[in-house]
């Protein structure tokens, strides 16, 4: 972490007040703290927003269902995310999307095209959509985007973070969000393949996506279903979803979602989930030697757990940093 | 063989691509172009028209009668072809999402005309799929759009048989940026998808009929002897794919026949004049050789870079014809280049090329799936065509080489010599559409809806659905909603994330280097909003401008087109960008830019606004004053220097806030 913002004073207010805004859950406070967020100068008052919005802090959980949604380029992921936007505000549910695009190696610009594909009516201040480029790292998150699903969760509804990608990106995706989806194009076996391979963890939810194709998507979701009784996950629902007129499939799959968040040990998810964040983190930051120090991962997981539950992501770093003895 | 014709050749059809402000206005015009020569009719419509919108909807302001005439109802329909008889015409219609819309019009206004279907003649563009790829005006997704053009198709061959149904374009593709073995190839791949669609709806022995009934809409460009060399590769392919893949073996159904414009793209605003010379060379292309002449032309105006054209602009583009076809000994002789090495060379490397690029199209499942894969290829090769002006590598008199220029005085007049239309056109044909639907008998237009929806939702041809519509006094708008109830909205893929990155250059790494130092100081990226306002779908511009950004190193936002100002304002406050650009060819910039600017402030984003287009160098000064920070015109050909202007804009904002 940077240390050049000033540790106190004005900017510090900034930070406290964004985020007494967003445990209000007043949503015209998160353009300006996706902004704070994403600015790598501001280390400090980053970590103050998050401390502000921490379970330690709200004395909870932050209520908003964390949902990663991912899947290859053209498996339908924008249709999807446009359809269930518009259900879950049918419901009076507040949603961010949080979208993910590769930057480019060459320049370390990125154009982030799949907002252009979401439809949302720009009147409705119960919607956000921020779109961020990786930085670099392939089929992983923008380093910002964790801080940021956690932050939202305060104040939103429904969080989603939308990943391109099979195989590798929701793994990290996993990392952050309470229920993770795995979006497939009925057709290509990519998604069967790598769960059969054991290359891809088995989703919380699997959606097949152009239900209309009929026969082919129905074969989709059969194979789908059989790998995931052999690998005994027989409790992982496989919903179709057409998105095209008349769209059938939506419901099933927001039942599906809830359903998953009702089922889960949410503060037990949460916890691993910034201890697992807080050691990229500190990984990042101090390398190979800081983890060394810390007598390897196995051994800082296991010091982690024995650290309060409730800790945000930047005090964990701290404590790690702590017990390696290493400068912050 | 003799040298000469027995007879000379009759003269194509000379038509002028034209409309604008109101049906009443477009009519004068129409007759008084008759009147000077002309032979065939071409109507323009204005984007809320090609888009399915009533002039009273929120998407068409500022649009309403600007590139075009609009066309709200029967009504509209009938004072546009006043006193012009329309079995004695020729009509061609750009128009493509809604053709089938405007075909019933045209059919209702000629029967009240005293005029049977039957007996009409004409064009509608009718050409779905380089919407998708380059020209933006669709309406409904991809599917449902293959099945009007089917009906129509299906309608048009027994109904209405000298109808062209469909005028398959390769001439945006060309605008777009497509080098001639992509112009050829994407566009008889997309004649092939039509044809595959029609072949469902259709009896095996209309097949013939059907085929015969394809035409094509090109272009030209000013490398003319390859441009030639193009329509006869793209006669001899068309051929083939006739008696290969339709069992056609008619040779009158096996004509490629092919209506042209010729090449705007390279039209240019600095030095307007030399545009003349280039767009006869241009002519020439699609003249020259008798065995692949165009059926019909219509020039550009030499000042189309510039604004729109005037009467007296156009006028000029059609005396070029006259000139060419009545003086000049051109039509005299048989096919020119026949037994020509170099000719038969080029078109064989043509043919060569454009199957090899045709294959990959049909791996992709043919051209409706793939206009991703055909929309990059596009948005690459455009960025290609900058890049070779940019480097001096391609010249362009007057843009890059030999820019010292006395000022002309074709521009020197109050509005820079272009036709300005008038504001109060938009005003007034809001109140006609809320007259005329007060009028109507709203239990008929309520039943003809319900028969629309019914037979969207059906597998029944629309076309007698959409022609009772009409008669009821529908609007274009009525029809469209109704049609998108069913079919559900789309928006096509903007090409640019799967455009190729630019290697390495001087002049970007020392952008880049910028980039990295304001974002640095930023604390994070430098990032734009890239936006289209309004019903304008001609992307090329935008999308180059997101591609260099990204390619400078910046994180861009590019949303694609017909965005209204509230949406932007709510991407430019949620994305948290640091600079907007806005594009506009239509001419609406002088509405649509301030609102944009008004609905930021109001979402309190402060940042600031740069604007691209066909802007006149009179709206320059009002934009400015407006808020936009920079403008830039046609003659901005260098984009370097534009990202070096937008960085800096951000950096100055940087260096104030800190």
């Amino acid at each position: 972490m940077s240390a050049e913002g000033p540790p106190f004073g004005e900017p510090i207010g900034e930070a406290a007040e964004l985020a007494a805004r967003l445990r209000d859950r007043d949503l015209s406070a998160a353009p300006a703290a996706l902004n704070l967020i994403e600015n790598r100068a501001k280390g400090d008052e980053v970590g103050a927003l998050l401390r502000a919005v921490s379970p330690a802090a709200l004395g909870a959980e932050p209520p908003g269902h964390i949902v990663g949604v991912t899947g290859p380029p053209g498996a339908g992921k924008s249709s999807l995310l446009s359809a269930l936007v518009r259900a879950w505000r049918g419901d009076g549910r507040t949603v961010a999307v949080l979208a993910v695009d590769p930057s480019s190696k060459r320049s370390g610009g990125s154009l982030l095209g799949d907002r252009a594909r979401i439809e949302f009516d720009p009147a409705d201040r119960g919607v956000l959509i921020r779109s961020t480029a990786a930085g670099g790292r392939l089929g992983g998150l923008a380093p910002a985007t964790r801080a940021a699903a956690q932050a939202l969760s305060a104040a939103f509804d429904v969080v989603v973070i939308e990943t391109v990608g099979v195989g590798q990106s929701e793994t990290e995706v996993a990392e952050v969000a309470d229920t993770v989806v795995v979006i497939v194009q009925p057709g290509s076996g990519d998604a069967l393949q790598f769960i059969k391979a054991g290359i891809m963890e088995v989703p919380d939810v699997l959606v097949v996506t152009k239900a209309d194709l009929g026969d082919v998507a129905l074969r989709a979701r059969r194979d789908l279903s059989a790998a995931l009784r052999s690998l005994g996950a027989r409790e992982t629902p496989v919903v179709a979803v057409s998105t095209i007129a008349p769209t059938t499939g939506v419901n099933e799959l927001i039942a599906a979602l809830d359903g998953h968040r009702a089922s889960l040990d949410l503060p037990a998810r949460r916890a691993e989930s910034r201890r697992t964040s807080a050691l990229a983190d500190f990984a990042a930051e101090h390398g190979d030697r800081g983890m060394r120090a810390l007598g390897g991962r196995r051994a800082a997981l296991r010091f982690l757990a024995e650290q309060e539950p409730g800790l945000d992501v930047a005090t964990l770093v701290e404590r790690l940093e702590q017990r390696a003895e290493v400068a912050p | 063989m003799s040298v000469r014709l027995d007879q000379p050749d009759r003269p194509w059809m000379m038509r002028t691509y034209a409309g604008h402000s109101t049906a009443a206005k477009s009519n004068e015009l129409y007759r008084r172009n008759l009147a000077k020569g002309q032979t065939g009719l071409s109507v323009a419509f204005d984007l809320p028209t090609q888009t399915g919108y009533d002039p009273d909807h929120e998407l068409a302001r500022g649009e309403v009668g600007k590139v075009g005439v609009p066309i709200a109802h029967r009504g509209d329909m009938a004072t546009l072809m006043d006193g012009i008889p329309l079995d004695r015409m020729n009509t061609s219609m750009t128009i493509n999402a809604t053709a089938a819309w405007l075909l019933a019009l045209y059919v209702v206004t000629a029967q009240e005309q005293g005029v049977e279907e039957g007996a009409l003649a004409g064009t509608t563009q009718n050409d779905i799929i380089k919407e998708f790829l380059a020209r933006g005006t669709y309406a409904f997704p991809p599917g449902p759009s293959m099945r009007l053009i089917a009906d129509m198709v299906a309608y048009t061959v027994t109904r209405i048989p000298k109808w062209n149904p469909i005028n398959i374009c390769s001439y945006h593709l060309q605008e777009a940026g497509a080098t001639p073995v992509q112009e050829i190839a994407y566009s008889l791949s997309n004649a092939i998808a039509v044809l595959d669609a029609v072949r469902e709806r259709v009896d095996q022995e209309l097949m013939g009929p059907v085929f015969g009934r394809i035409s094509f809409f090109v272009n030209a460009g000013v490398r003319f002897v390859e441009e030639h060399a193009k329509l006869r590769a793209m006669g001899q392919l068309w051929d083939q794919i006739g008696r290969e893949r339709y069992g056609v073996d008619d040779p009158k159904h096996l004509r490629f026949r092919y209506g042209v414009q010729v090449n705007s793209l390279g039209l240019t605003e600095q030095q307007p004049e030399n545009n003349v010379q280039r767009i006869v060379l241009e002519a020439l292309a699609v003249t020259l050789g008798r065995s692949a002449r165009a059926r019909a032309i219509q020039l550009p105006a030499w000042n189309e870079a510039l604004g729109l054209p005037r009467p007296w602009d156009q006028q000029w583009s059609l005396r070029i014809q006259q000139v060419l076809a009545f003086e000049t000994d051109l039509l005299e002789y048989p096919d020119i280049f026949e037994g020509s090495k170099v000719m038969d060379g080029l078109v064989a490397e043509l043919v060569e090329g454009a199957r090899a690029e045709m294959a990959v199209v049909a791996e992709h499942g043919g051209a409706v799936e793939a206009v991703p894969y055909m929309k990059a290829a596009l948005v690459d090769s455009h960025r290609e065509r900058i890049r070779r002006i940019e480097a001096g590598e391609q010249t362009v008199v007057g843009l890059n080489k030999y820019t010292e220029t006395e000022d002309s005085p074709l521009t020197a007049d109050a509005e820079g010599g272009i036709l300005v239309v008038d504001p109060a056109v938009e005003a007034e044909q809001r109140a006609a559409v809320e007259e005329w639907r007060s009028q109507r008998d709203a239990s008929d237009v309520e039943r003809a809806l319900a028969e629309l929806r019914r037979v969207a939702d059906s597998e029944e041809n629309i076309m007698e659905a959409t022609i009772a519509a009409a008669r009821a006094g529908v609007t274009t708008g009525e029809w469209a909603q109704a049609l998108r109830d069913v079919f559900g909205s789309y928006r096509a893929p903007t090409g640019v994330g799967d455009a190729a990155g630019e290697g390495a250059s001087d002049d970007l790494e020392e952008i880049r280097e910028e980039v990295e130092r304001v974002s640095e100081a930023l604390g994070r990226r430098v990032k734009i909003l890239v936006g289209k306002p309004g019903l304008d779908g001609h992307s090329n511009g935008a999308e180059q401008i997101a591609v260099r950004a990204r390619d400078a190193g910046l994180d861009v936002v590019y949303e694609g087109i017909r965005l209204t100002p509230a949406q932007i304002a709510a991407s430019a406050l949620q994305e948290g960008v640091h600079v907007v650009g806005l594009s506009i060819l239509s001419g609406s910039h002088r509405e649509l830019i301030p609102s944009v600017i008004e609905a930021l402030r109001e979402a309190g984003v402060d940042v600031p606004v740069v604007v691209g287009g066909i802007i006149p160098e009179a709206d320059v000064e009002p934009l400015k004053s407006a808020g936009v920070a920079a403008v830039y015109t046609p003659k901005d050909f260098d984009l370097s220097k534009i990202m070096r202007d937008i960085v800096g804009l951000v950096g100055e904002g940087a260096k104030a806030s800190a």
